[in-house]
């Protein structure tokens, strides 16, 4: 491992806990400083790769068929400048039968005037199981674009589960938009959670595709808005086989002068599909506050237990 | 009587002082006068709609619910200005009728809040024991809407009983549970007094009313009398109201 990315780790371990096992070389990981690479690491049934193509920084994590990869694959993509634009492609392949885990750490923590664009292709295959965690660190300023576009294919017999997260520092502007599409008795599970205040500004366009016999989908939302923040949820789910079975739950939770917006949409296709929503948006329920309240806890205490278990 | 315990009697927890409450221009409660002792347990019936919860929601400090007229005192002391958390934090708390489900809280974490506001002497897993819920099973279940209703309300008495408050409103705590468990339900309000606490039990269940010290029966937002267990009910059953002329409370 370089110099230089022995110092993008060293800032990187004040937010990740699990820092350490990057430097272990049974670790698969891939490291990014902008559209630097900084370090990438295979494992037997893992390939890692990544290269710079002009101002865009490529790269591929592939898991062999049938591999069931134990250590988690660690990507660490950011960059520690106040103005910097960061472009990213990357490709993860699943191979058929294959199960991985792949946590995703994002960190941002200086950035002032600055933009961080992903455009990803998910291929999970038939009878794959993927797990896959992404999770922000921002700077209080929040000075950022996170533009994260993500394709995802769940092929058939697959499991695919997501989990966003950007709950610590100003989230800027974050403009999420992805689609998934599910084969036959294929199941995907979509998660974002963010805190947002300040000035911060959301968007989360998610688009199910339940479009294999028996498949099945969750997408869930979960926004905590404070000061001046703003978000909007626009989801839609589409069920189009026999058997297809989606739902959505968007809750946010609105404080302060912050404005929240959620738009399920829900299309069927085939007669025996069935799409379910629920979207709750507004502050603090009453009776959440009141039974926590009745427990000795200040209101401002409560209102934190509250925030912090839907975003949990 | 002893002077002594005449000095006892003179001094009850909680003054429910001529209270009336109006909402929406219409009285839903009106002039009720209700005391509670110490280390009493005191059983409020009375039809559906007649104002019960409303008047729990009065003592506890609700939002929305300052009492029109009258007035509440804990140990003397007027209640009007103090928010829900400082009447918790004087010892009064309540288990909810419909209990508030809360989303990633773990039942093992609400269990253990506001440790400031109370003497705790009861660790948590004698307390879900003592509601009828393994220990090892719900302590690490989230107080969300995966529990069943009946889960939900023993939970809900599980953090009473945890909390060892002076006073503790119970808005009917057997409503749900299953019928070979109400025995251990009125155990736990009894627990609640052993540990020194008084309780102002609203109920629908016989099994639950019998157990308390005084039974109060409320019609139309109106107290129509306070006394024996056994006559108040028997006079509610009957609906020997005076309020209502036994017309309402049906
Ligand atoms: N904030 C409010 N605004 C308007 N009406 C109210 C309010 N609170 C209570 N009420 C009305 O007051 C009446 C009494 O309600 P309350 O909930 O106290 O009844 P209850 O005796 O607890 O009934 P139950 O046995 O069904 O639980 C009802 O008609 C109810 O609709
Ligand atoms: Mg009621």
């Amino acid at each position: 491992m370089s110099v230089s990315s022995k110092r993008f780790l060293q800032v990187i371990s004040s937010f990740v806990p699990d820092a350490a096992t990057l430097a272990d070389p049974t670790t698969p990981h891939l490291l990014l400083d902008g559209h630097e690479v900084l370090s990438v690491q295979g494992i037997p049934g893992v390939e890692v790769r990544a290269d710079k193509d002009g101002e865009i920084a490529v790269a591929e994590i592939v898991v062999a068929p049938g591999a069931i990869v134990v250590p988690t694959i660690h990507t660490c993509i950011g960059f520690l400048q106040a103005r910097e634009i960061q472009r990213l492609r990357i490709r993860v392949r699943i191979g058929e039968g294959a199960s991985a885990r792949l946590l995703a750490h994002c960190l941002f923590p200086n950035a002032e005037q600055a933009e961080h664009t992903m455009d990803a292709v998910v291929e999970v295959g038939a009878n794959a199981t993927l797990r896959y965690s992404e999770g922000h660190f921002h700077g209080p300023i929040g000075g950022i674009v996170v533009s994260p576009t993500l394709d995802v294919r769940v092929a058939e017999g697959a499991h695919y589960v997501s989990d966003f997260s950007l709950l610590q520092g100003g989230v800027g502007r974050l403009r999420i938009a992805q689609r998934i599409e599910v084969g036959a008795n294929g199941v995907a599970e979509v998660t974002a959670r963010v805190s947002a205040r300040g000035h911060d500004d959301v968007r989360i366009e998610d688009e199910l595709v339940l479009s294999g016999r028996a498949s099945r989908g969750l997408v869930k939302t979960r926004v905590a808005l404070a000061d001046d923040a703003r978000a909007a949820v626009i989801g839609i789910t589409r069920g189009c086989a026999e058997g297809a079975r989606g739902h959505m739950d968007c809750m946010e939770l609105v404080r302060d002068r912050a404005v929240a917006r959620a738009e399920p949409i829900v299309e069927v296709s085939h007669p025996l599909a069935k799409v379910t929503h629920e979207a709750a948006v507004g502050t603090v329920d009453q009776a959440q506050l009141e039974t926590l309240l009745a427990h000795g806890l200040t209101p401002d205490e409560a209102i934190d237990l509250i925030v912090t278990g839907i975003l949990r | 009587m002893s002077p002594l315990g005449a000095m006892e009697r003179a001094a009850p927890l909680l003054e429910i002082d001529h209270v009336g409450f109006r909402a929406d221009g219409r009285t839903i409660l009106d002039g009720v006068d209700l005391t509670i002792g110490e280390r009493e347990i005191v059983a409020l019936v009375g039809a559906n709609g007649t104002g019960k919860t409303t008047l729990a929601r009065i003592v506890m400090g609700c939002s929305g619910y300052a009492p029109s007229s009258g007035s509440v005192r804990l140990r003397g002391q007027d209640l009007a200005s103090l928010a829900i958390h400082e009447r918790a934090r004087l010892g009064i708390t309540m288990a909810w009728q419909e209990p508030a489900r809360i989303e990633g809280l773990r039942v093992h974490d609400y269990l253990s809040l506001g440790r400031a506001a109370f003497e705790r002497v009861i660790p948590l897993a004698e307390a879900l024991q003592r509601v009828g819920l393994a220990p090892d099973a719900y302590l690490d279940r989230m107080l969300d809407k995966t529990l069943s209703s009946g889960e939900r309300k023993r939970i809900e008495l599980a953090s009473i009983l945890a909390m060892r408050p002076a006073l503790a409103i119970l808005d009917d705590p057997a409503a749900g549970i299953d019928l070979a468990s109400v025995e251990e339900i009125a155990q736990v309000i009894r627990d609640l007094r052993e540990a020194g606490g008084s309780v102002l039990v609203i109920t629908h269940v016989d099994a639950i009313a019998q157990i308390a010290d005084r039974a109060a029966y409320l019609c139309g937002g109106r107290l129509v009398c306070t006394g024996d267990v056994r006559e108040v009910v028997a006079r509610y059953r009957a609906r020997r109201c005076v309020v209502c002329d036994g017309e309402a409370c049906r």
